[in-house]
């Protein structure tokens, strides 16, 4: 069978991190091609590079596409070629219809006048390719997210594709909606039009798949022939996660105390839809000294969880106790959590941690103005101080503390953000992807300041994606999924029993298989 | 170099070595190049006006004109740093004044209490608008859009399509009023040129005090060539403008007003934590509240504040005119928020400084003035104005994209 895609050493680099490195990957035409790898191993980046998202230039390597090279300068060059990604989340407008949606930007028009009765017919039809028995004038908001999904490839089909890209389409699907997704993709097939499918769920991947890419890294490990052998899911599993421990981690002698905080029966409902349940009744203890690993994949609800927990800045309906010592605490807004020793270290720095305009001083004593000012007014001495301090302490590479954040690395921007939390003096500091987007240097230094609040004697809740580091650095890691956590694991240094990358995947597939099971 | 190596060392603004006098003033040209703006501009106009623009009585003139607007940019300043605007302002400027002509004229009401009164009044509605801003989330935009047509009806209501006056003697004195003197020097205000000098040493000696307090920490930036040569233009003009003011008929009350105004506005934003929170909310409201900022509450109580503000406002400028008229405070909130924004301030919210609002109203204030002396029509003027806005702010963009 001809290659309809070879990608050809492509490494992509961030100021920072090298997202890419060498990954060459083929698409025979007419195949199911399955992209898999853990959070950040590097699908998405490198579906950019190919949809032109990552304009030529902007990376090493060639894509040859039906036969000669392509340097897309942008996604309508990629698109115009038929080669059509559709994103995990979906880019529709809510408010328009199902034929306005599929026919946006490449209208049915003559003139600048929209023909209507064209628009509807070819969109009926390709509803019906699709398998979406709903009127083309249907708003998209009034369809459920499967239904929406097939909005979205139905768009693909109304131009002209050769190459579908699908970023994890079924993650928010349910099981129905999955089957009949993965059904239209083989008979795609059959039709002559091939696919890449990024996906987490390796079960719905070795029953359409025909070949199995193994990304890690941003490099790939390996690729599988599912038509040569059976591939089992524990092989991909290897593939995925097989990557020694080495000393990426600082080294640390645990001394942990009795329970400091303690979550009981917590649960929360979706902040839009009240209906939704996303955390379901969690529960964790965090000892004094101790850090806690959360794991999960993306969308788990790992985040949900803290942010309720930290003045319920996230989801409504929140109930659960939160126990500090033994003692009840009140969490109900961000200052009585921080009041009573909490301390939340958001996964997006840029949107939710920093004011990015403002000088590095401004930042490290935003959430503890009030220890620097006496009736209100501020103390710029004590300001600077403190400002001084910590940029030694943490080492925060700047010109100076009046420097603005928005010009610093992703590395010295979170140790901007940690600085702030940790001049509230809080008990319990929870870090939710505290080195995401950061170089492996600055990834040291980052888990050297983490190890010194355990010894401190705080306690740490470590929310990662990366499993190596939730392994490298905690004392037990609880495994979340799907608004539940489903297991607990003794950290990494207990050899027998303790957590290894296998055994938290494992946990993780095994629950949604159930899931699945009871949901049938 | 590659890219890797490159990644923790800071990107801009990190040459080790200081920055000559040129580089600083270039890397700072936004701050600076307003007071130039503003010095260029008033040169412009003395030369082409003949030397009528700073002629003393001008110069208060100049300063009773702008007053009003002055104040409501202060307001205003926090409210768009906050991430908001306030139509409205120009609206409930009239409202207020109508309200004290109809309790001091119609009902002979003592001054001191309708002042208080209408300052309570404009904090009421201010908060009014606020509340649902801050707590419901209504666009400002609309809420405030919506104010001022309320308010504007609401005036013409009160005064019932009219004007009412004249103000007793002692409200008229707010605008219309000097400070007294205790040398009686003939023909020259002792006092108040002595004020504006021991004003203007407090200033530059402040500056010296937090250059020190700087230079403790390592953190001076600002080359010692344009700090002094900044302190020195202040003095000069502080002194200056002192000196002509003084030979004509002093310190106007309201030049008092509004300087201690600037001075408590300037602190709160610069010295205070509920100033910096309100920057913060500007900056970034969701990191702000998840360091704890209060952020609902921070912008109820900057809308509540404009609105007193706006009051004053009216006040002043109902005490100047001597009579409340229904078209009193027409089209003020377009140069309220024009001032804000030729000083620097930016529509995203998060940054913007006081000083640099105070100079904007200037700006504005003495192309006016400079511009009917010139003996321009209202219409040339209105395109002039205009066209300064957009390049202030188009200036802005083009500075801020260049530094990223």
């Amino acid at each position: 069978m001809p290659n309809l895609l070879e990608m050809r050493g492509i490494t992509k680099t961030f100021p920072g991190v090298k997202a890419l490195s060498d990954v060459s990957l083929t698409v025979r035409s007419g195949e199911i091609h399955a992209l898999v790898g853990e959070n950040g191993a590097g699908k998405s980046t490198l579906m950019k590079v190919l949809s032109g998202v990552y304009p030529h230039g902007s990376y090493q390597g060639e894509i040859w596409f039906k036969g000669a090279e392509r340097r897309f300068r942008g996604i309508s060059d990629s698109e115009e070629l038929g080669l059509i990604i559709i994103h995990q989340e979906l880019a529709l407008a809510p408010l328009l219809s199902i034929a306005e949606n599929i026919f946006l930007g490449n209208e049915v028009a003559r003139g600048g006048v929209i023909d209507w009765a064209e628009t509807f017919s070819r969109t009926g039809a390709l509803l019906k390719k699709v398998g979406l028995n709903e009127h083309p004038g249907t708003p998209v908001e009034k369809l459920g997210v499967g239904k929406q999904q097939l909005v979205e490839i139905a768009k693909a089909l109304s131009k002209k594709v050769e190459l579908l890209i699908l970023d994890e389409p079924t993650s928010s699907l349910n099981e129905n909606d999955s089957a009949a997704l993965l059904d239209l993709l083989l008979a795609f097939k059959a039709q002559g039009i091939a696919s890449i499918l990024i996906s987490h769920k390796l079960n719905e991947v070795s029953r359409v798949a025909d070949r199995i890419t193994v990304l890690r890294d941003g490099a790939v490990v390996s690729t599988l022939d599912c038509g040569a052998e059976k591939i089992s899911e524990g092989r991909i599993i290897r593939d995925m996660v097989g990557r020694p421990l080495d000393d990426r981690y600082p080294p640390r002698a645990p001394n942990i105390g009795d329970v400091l905080f303690e979550v009981r029966d917590w649960n929360v409902h979706h902040p839009d839809h009240a209906d939704v349940v996303q955390i379901k009744g969690a529960a964790f203890t965090v000892r004094k000294g101790e850090i806690v690993g959360i794991a999960g994949l993306m969308g788990a609800g790992r985040t949900e969880l803290a942010m309720s927990i930290f003045g319920r800045s996230h989801g409504q309906k929140i109930t659960g106790t939160a126990t500090m010592r033994g003692k009840p605490i009140d969490v109900s807004t961000v200052g009585r959590a921080m009041k009573a020793g909490l301390a939340y270290v958001t996964e997006d720095r840029k949107t939710l941690g920093l004011v990015l305009d403002d000088p590095i001083k401004h930042n490290i004593s935003l959430a503890s103005l009030e220890t620097i000012s006496t009736g209100g007014v501020l103390d710029d001495a004590r300001e600077t101080r403190i400002a001084h301090d910590y940029r030694a302490r943490v080492a925060i590479r700047c010109s100076g503390i009046l420097q603005e954040v928005v010009n610093l690395s992703g590395g010295n921007q979170q140790k901007v953000v940690l600085a702030k939390w940790l001049n509230t003096s809080p008990e319990i500091l929870i870090l939710d992807e505290p080195t995401r987007g950061i170089d492996v240097g600055a990834k040291y230094e980052i888990y050297a300041i983490i190890n010194g609040l355990a010894e401190a004697g705080k306690g740490v809740v470590m929310i990662s994606s990366e499993m190596p580091e939730l392994l490298g650095m905690c004392d037990r890691i609880y495994v979340m999924n799907e608004g539940r956590i489903v297991g607990e694991l003794p950290g990494a240094r207990d050899a027998q029993d303790g957590a290894t990358q296998e055994k938290i995947m494992r946990m993780i597939i095994q629950t949604k298989e159930n899931a699945h099971d009871a949901g049938r | 170099m590659t890219q890797a190596a490159d990644i923790d060392r800071p990107r801009a603004g990190a040459a080790p070595a200081p920055l000559g006098a040129l580089g600083y003033f270039k890397k700072n040209l936004r701050d600076y190049g307003m007071l130039l703006a503003l010095v260029l501009i008033m040169a412009f106009f003395q030369l082409q006006t003949g030397g009528i623009l700073l002629k003393p009585v001008n110069l208060t003139n100049l300063v009773l004109q702008n007053s009003y607007i002055i104040i409501m940019a202060l307001g205003m300043l926090l409210v768009i740093v906050a991430g908001h605007i306030d139509l409205s302002v120009g609206s409930v400027c009239g409202f207020v004044g109508a309200l004290a002509a109809v309790m001091m004229v119609q009902w002979g009401w003592p001054t001191p209490v309708v002042v208080v009164i209408c300052l309570a009044a404009g904090a009421l509605i201010g908060a009014a608008q606020g509340f649902w801003i801050a707590y419901y989330r209504i666009p400002s935009f609309i809420v405030t859009l919506a104010g001022m047509l309320v308010f504007k009806g609401l005036t013409l209501w009160l005064l019932d399509g009219k004007s009412v006056g004249p103000f007793p003697k002692g409200f008229q004195a707010l605008s219309s009023g000097f400070i007294p003197d205790v040398f009686g020097m003939q023909g020259f205000h002792l006092t108040s040129f002595l004020l504006a000098a021991v004003t203007a040493l407090l200033i530059v000696l402040a500056a010296v005090r937090a250059r020190a307090a700087q230079a403790r920490f390592g953190l001076v930036e600002e080359p010692a060539s344009v700090f002094w040569g900044r302190n020195a233009v202040i003095l000069v003009a502080f002194v200056y403008i002192g000196w002509l003011l003084a030979s004509y008929r002093g310190l106007p009350n309201v030049l008092m007003v509004m300087a201690a105004l600037i001075v408590l506005f300037t602190f709160v934003t610069t010295r205070t934590v509920i100033g910096r929170r309100i920057y913060a909310v500007g900056g970034n409201e969701k990191a702000a509240k998840l360091s704890g900022v209060k952020t609902e509450r921070l912008v109820f109580l900057t809308f509540a504040n404009m609105g007193m503000l706006a009051a004053l406002a009216g006040l002043i400028f109902a005490a100047r005119l001597n009579t409340a008229t229904p078209k009193a405070g027409l089209g003020f909130e377009l140069d309220v928020i024009a001032a804000v924004f030729i000083g620097g301030a930016s529509m995203q919210g998060g940054v913007g400084k006081i000083t640099g609002a105070v100079i904007g109203g200037f700006l504005m204030g003495v192309m006016n003035n400079g511009m009917s002396i010139l003996g321009i029509g209202i219409d040339y003027q209105q395109v002039i104005k205009g066209l300064v806005l957009l390049a202030a702010v188009i200036f802005d963009v083009y500075n801020r994209r260049k530094a990223s």
